[in-house]
C-alpha cells in the first residue's frame, strides 16, 4: 500500500495556516459531549490533555507514575529551539526547518517540519506566560544559546534543566484543568491495550498498577503520547519506566509501527560500570567544546593510569581522523568512533567500553576557574556517579542509547491508519527523520500538544457524531480478558530466570546486532536469535506475587514480552533499510570519510509496517517523501 | 576508578504488604556489592536474590534514576535520600557505605502519605496543594510575545531557584510536623516573584495553604531539616517568602 501523510500543498509557508481553516470545527457547545483519552503526561501528553481541556472537550489523562509531573520529559538538559530570531542572527522559520530536515537527513516530511517550526514561537510564549524560569540576559530579555547543527543561536534554555522547567510549566497548566473538572487523571494506571471497534479507536485498556485491576475506559478519540522505545536496549538514557507497550500494543490493534530502525546513540555518557548497571546517565553534549578525546595508542596500555600515559603513545582519533570537525564531529560519527576504538581493544575503563574526555589542555589554556564556570555542575555530577575528579583526571566517556526517532506512522493530522487513534510527540515518527537535532524533542512534544492536536483533533471530531460507545462492549470485554490471560501466564509460568536477565539478554542482542553499526550479518543474527530469546522467556521466565496487587515484577514482565516483540521489527526495518542516514548506519553504505551514504534513488520514504503475527513477516508500506522546498543534499557538517 | 573489593551489608527494610498492614522490618543480607553500585542498583541486587529464592522483592518507587523524577523516596538510616547533600536516593552511590555496615531503609513517614506497600507512598497530596493554585491562569495561544514580559536576571534566576523543586517530598519526610511548607513555599515563591504570577499571587498563597493544611500536613516551626533533606538545596527563605506573601493576602 502507498500510504498518503495528506499533507497540504501549495507554497509551504500557507500550509498550516489554510489546512488551519480548512479544518472542519466542532462547536463549543458540542465539545463536552466527545470524551478523549490521553495516555501519558510528557511534554506532548500534558499539553494535549491541557489544550483539549481548556477548549471543552472532556479528558481522561492517564499516566503510569504516582504524579502527571514525573514524565522523562523532565530529564532533558539542554534547550528548546525557537525562530524568534532575537538575537537577530538570521534565523527565521524556514531556517529551521531547513536545518530540522537537513538535520534528519532528509528522512522526515517538509510540510510536518515547516508546521513545526511555525508554532516553535507560540510555544515560548506559551511557556512563559504559565511562569517557565528562562534563562535571561541582564537588561531582562530572554537568552539564547546555539546548539549543534545549527549556525544561529536559537535555543532557550533554563539552566541545564529546561526539560524540567517546561515539564513543570504544563504539569501546572494541567493541574489547574484537573482543578476545574476538564480534565480526569489517572495516575499509576499502565495501558496494555488499545480497544477497536469496526475499525475506529474507541478506547484502551489499563492495568491499575496499586490493585491490579484491569478497567476499561471508553472515548471517541485516543492520543498516545507514551514516548519512545529505546529501552529496547537495556541500557540507555530514559527511565525505567519507558516502554513501547502502548505503541506496540496498537500496532498489533493495525496501527503501522513507522521507521522503527531510526534510533539516536548519544555520544556523551557515563560508561556502564558493571553488569549490575541499571541505566545509563547523559552528560551534555555542550562537554565536548573543550574537551579533548582520546584512547591509548597501544593495548597494553589500556589498565595504566591516564597520567602515565605520555602525550606521544595517546591516539586523538576524532582530531585524527576528521580534521576539520575534530571534537565536535556530529553525534553519529563520534558515537561510532568510539566503539570502533573500543572494538580494536583500546577501550579505556571497565570492560574496555570507554574512551576519555580529557581537559587538562583547556584547564591550562583557559583556567580551571573558567572550566568551572562552564561545566561546573557536570564534572559534579560525574564525580558523584563515578568518584573521579574530572578536572584532575579525564573523563570516560562511552555512547548509549538516547531517543527513537521512529514511531507509529501518522498523517498530517497526527492521526494514524487507525481512524480516532492520534500520536503525539516521540510516540510517533513525524518530524525528526533519520536523526534528531539538539533541543528540538521538547519543541516536538510541545508543539504537537499546545498547538497541532486541538485544531487536528476537532477536524477529526466534527466528522464522527458523539460515539456513545460504553465499556461494556464485547470489543472491552475481549480486550481485558486477554490482558487478563496474558498476566495470569506470565505469573503462572515460574520460571528460572528473572524479567531483568532476559532483558539484558535482549538488550545485549539489539545492542550488538542493531546498535551504532549495523550490517546484513548482524541483522539476521538478531532476527534468529530474538524469537529465540522470546521463546525462552515464555516459557522460563519468573514472576512473583499476584496480579491483585502492586506488582512491578509482573509490570517489567509485560514490557519486556513486548520490546522481545518489538526488536524483531526493528531488526527487519534496518535490514529492509539498505542505506545508511542519520541514526541508521549500515556498514555496507558509508562514503569514504566514514559518512552516512544516503541512498535517495530507492530509499526516500517511510517505512510503514503492518503487524501481521508473531510468527509471519510484517508486511512494508510506504509513503513517498517529496521535497521541494528544501532539495536534496549530502548531509555534510564540514 | 574500579577496585575489584565488594561489600557485604545488612539491610533492616520496612516491609508492608499494603495500606492495611502494620508493617515490620525485615533483615537481609546484600552481598557482592561495589563502590559503584547506586543505592537502588544495590537494591536491585537484593531483589533479583529474592526473586531467585522465590521470595517478593522489595518494592520501591523510581523512574529517571538520574536525580530529576521524584520518584524515589526512602529513607535511609533516618535520613531522606541518605543524608548525601543535594543526592537523590538514586544518585547515592554505594562508596559512601562500608563492608559490614547495617543499613536501615523505610518509607517517607507522615499522615498526609499513607503507605502503598513496602517503600512505596501515596503522595497525590502534593498534587492537591498544586491544583489548588500552582499555576497561572493562562489560555494556550492567548498570551503576548515572550519578549514583551522583562524580569531582572536577579529575579529570574532567584524563580529558577525556587522551581527546582522535583516535588519528592523528602522536605516532608525530614520535617518533625511533617509539614510541605517547602514544598508549598518553592511554588509560592517561584509564581509570586515573577510578573506573570503577581495578578493571582493572594488567592494562590491562601488556597495552596488551605490544601495544604486539608491534606494533612502539619506547620514549619523553623528546624530547617526539609532544607537539609532536599535533594535540590531548595532554601528555607522561600517559606518566609510565603509567610510574607500570606500576611499581605490577608490584609489585601
Amino acid at each position: 500500500m502507498i500510504l498518503d501523510g495528506k499533507c497540504p500543498t501549495g507554497p509551504i509557508e500557507k500550509t498550516w495556516d489554510k489546512h488551519r481553516f480548512d479544518l472542519k470545527l466542532v462547536n463549543p457547545a458540542n465539545k463536552r459531549k466527545y470524551n478523549i483519552i490521553v495516555v501519558g503526561t510528557g511534554l506532548a501528553g500534558g499539553a494535549a490533555a491541557t489544550s483539549l481541556g481548556e477548549l471543552g472537550y472532556n479528558v481522561q489523562a492517564f499516566c503510569y507514575q504516582d504524579s502527571p509531573r514525573r514524565a522523562h520529559s523532565i530529564a532533558a538538559q539542554r534547550g528548546i529551539n525557537a525562530a524568534k530570531n532575537y538575537p537577530s542572527d538570521g534565523d527565521s522559520i524556514l531556517r529551521l526547518m531547513y536545518d530540522t530536515i537537513k538535520g534528519g537527513d532528509f528522512r522526515a516530511r517538509e510540510a510536518d517540519v515547516w508546521r513545526l517550526a511555525q508554532v516553535s514561537n507560540n510555544i515560548i510564549d506559551q511557556c512563559v506566560a504559565q511562569g517557565v524560569p528562562f534563562g535571561r540576559d541582564y537588561a531582562g530579555y530572554l537568552d539564547n544559546r546555539s546548539f549543534g547543527g545549527a549556525q544561529v543561536s536559537r535555543t532557550f534554555y533554563s539552566r541545564g534543566e529546561t526539560g524540567q522547567q517546561l515539564l513543570l510549566g504544563a504539569y501546572s497548566a494541567l493541574s489547574r484543568q484537573i482543578k476545574l473538572g476538564s480534565v480526569k487523571m489517572y495516575n499509576r494506571r499502565e495501558m496494555l491495550d488499545l480497544v477497536v471497534v469496526d475499525g475506529v479507536a474507541r478506547g484502551i485498556t489499563c492495568r491499575n498498577l496499586i490493585t491490579g485491576e484491569i478497567e476499561s475506559y471508553a472515548a471517541d478519540a485516543v492520543c498516545l503520547c507514551t514516548g519512545g522505545y529505546v529501552n529496547v536496549f537495556y541500557l540507555s538514557t530514559n527511565a525505567k519506566g519507558c516502554s513501547v507497550t502502548a505503541t506496540w500494543k496498537a500496532a498489533k490493534k493495525g496501527a503501522f509501527f513507522a521507521n522503527p530502525c531510526y534510533t539516536q546513540i548519544h555520544p556523551t555518557c557515563i560508561p556502564q560500570a558493571g553488569e549490575y548497571q541499571s541505566k545509563l546517565t547523559l552528560m551534555s553534549e555542550s562537554l565536548r567544546n573543550d574537551g579533548r578525546i582520546w584512547v591509548p595508542k597501544k593495548k597494553e596500555d589500556v589498565n595504566k593510569r591516564p597520567e602515565q600515559i605520555p602525550e606521544e603513545d595517546r591516539d586523538y582519533y576524532l582530531e585524527r581522523k576528521y580534521p576539520s570537525f575534530g571534537n565536535l564531529a556530529p553525534r553519529d560519527i563520534s558515537s561510532r568512533s568510539a566503539k570502533e576504538q573500543c572494538d580494536e581493544g583500546r577501550g579505556v575503563g571497565p570492560g574496555g567500553r570507554g574512551v576519555y574526555l580529557d581537559y587538562a589542555e583547556s584547564i591550562q589554556r583557559l583556567s580551571e576557574k573558567i572550566i568551572c564556570e562552564r561545566y561546573g555542575h557536570l564534572f559534579e555530577m560525574y564525580e558523584r556517579i563515578t568518584d573521579d575528579n574530572a578536572y584532575k583526571t579525564p573523563m570516560r566517556i562511552y555512547p548509549a542509547p538516547h531517543y527513537s526517532m521512529g514511531g507509529l506512522w501518522v498523517d498530517y493530522n497526527l492521526m494514524s491508519n487507525i481512524p480516532g487513534l492520534f500520536v503525539l510527540g516521540e510516540a510517533n515518527f513525524s518530524v525528526h527523520g533519520a536523526n534528531r537535532l539538539g533541543a528540538s524533542a521538547l519543541m516536538q512534544g510541545l508543539s504537537d500538544g499546545y498547538f497541532v492536536i486541538p485544531y487536528t483533533i476537532g477536524g477529526y471530531l466534527a466528522t464522527v457524531k458523539p460515539s456513545g460507545t460504553k465499556t461494556d462492549h464485547a470489543e472491552f470485554k475481549k480486550s481485558a480478558e486477554e490482558v487478563n490471560a496474558t498476566n495470569k501466564k506470565l505469573l503462572s509460568i515460574n520460571g528460572k530466570r528473572t524479567v531483568t536477565e532476559f532483558h539484558r539478554d535482549l538488550g545485549k542482542i539489539m545492542w550488538n546486532n542493531v546498535g551504532m553499526a549495523r550490517s546484513k550479518e548482524s541483522l539476521t543474527e538478531a532476527i534468529q536469535q530474538i524469537p529465540k530469546l522470546r521463546e525462552e522467556f515464555w516459557k522460563n521466565v519468573k514472576v512473583t506475587g499476584t496480579g491483585a496487587e502492586l506488582n512491578q515484577q509482573l509490570e517489567n514482565a509485560g514490557r519486556v514480552a513486548d520490546f522481545l516483540e518489538f526488536g524483531e521489527l526493528m531488526a527487519r526495518d534496518s535490514l529492509h533499510r539498505e542505506e545508511s542516514c542519520g541514526g541508521h548506519f549500515r556498514v555496507e553504505h558509508q562514503l569514504p570519510d566514514g559518512e552516512a551514504k544516503r541512498n535517495d534513488a530507492d530509499f526516500s520514504y517511510v517505512g510503514a509496517w503492518e503487524f501481521k503475527g508473531l510468527d509471519k513477516e510484517p508486511e512494508l508500506h510506504k509513503e513517498p517523501l517529496k521535497f521541494e522546498t528544501i532539495h536534496l543534499a549530502v548531509r555534510s557538517y564540514k | 576508578m574500579s577496585d575489584h573489593k565488594t561489600m557485604t551489608l545488612t539491610l533492616i527494610v520496612w516491609r508492608q504488604k499494603n495500606a492495611n498492614d502494620s508493617g515490620k522490618f525485615e533483615t537481609y543480607t546484600a552481598k557482592d556489592i561495589t563502590e559503584h553500585h547506586s543505592f537502588l542498583e544495590m537494591l536491585d541486587v537484593v531483589n533479583e536474590d529474592l526473586i531467585n529464592a522465590g521470595k517478593e522483592p522489595i518494592v520501591f518507587d523510581h523512574d529517571c534514576r538520574e536525580g530529576i523524577c521524584g520518584m524515589c523516596s526512602q529513607v535511609v538510616n533516618g535520613m531522606p535520600h541518605g543524608g548525601q547533600e543535594r543526592t537523590t536516593l538514586c544518585q547515592l552511590h554505594m562508596r559512601k557505605f562500608k563492608d559490614g555496615d547495617t543499613i536501615y531503609i523505610e518509607p517517607w513517614r507522615a499522615r498526609a502519605f499513607p503507605i502503598v506497600k513496602d517503600l512505596v507512598v501515596d503522595r497525590s497530596a502534593l498534587d492537591t496543594i498544586i491544583q489548588a493554585g500552582g499555576y497561572t491562569s493562562c489560555h494556550t495561544g492567548g498570551v503576548p510575545d515572550a519578549n514583551t514580559i522583562m524580569i531582572p536576571k536577579p529575579i529570574a534566576e532567584e524563580a529558577t531557584d525556587a522551581a527546582e523543586c522535583i516535588g519528592c517530598g523528602a522536605c516532608v519526610a525530614g520535617c518533625p510536623n511533617s509539614a510541605a511548607m517547602l514544598f508549598t513555599g518553592a511554588k509560592v515563591s517561584q509564581l509570586a516573584l515573577l510578573p506573570q504570577g503577581r495578578p493571582e499571587a493572594a488567592q494562590r498563597v491562601t488556597n495552596m495553604l488551605q490544601a495544604m493544611k486539608d491534606c494533612g500536613f502539619g506547620n514549619c516551626t523553623n528546624h530547617y531539616e526539609c532544607q537539609a533533606a532536599c535533594p535540590k538545596g531548595i532554601d528555607v527563605k522561600f517559606i518566609a517568602r510565603m509567610n510574607r506573601e500570606y500576611l499581605k493576602a490577608l490584609f489585601a
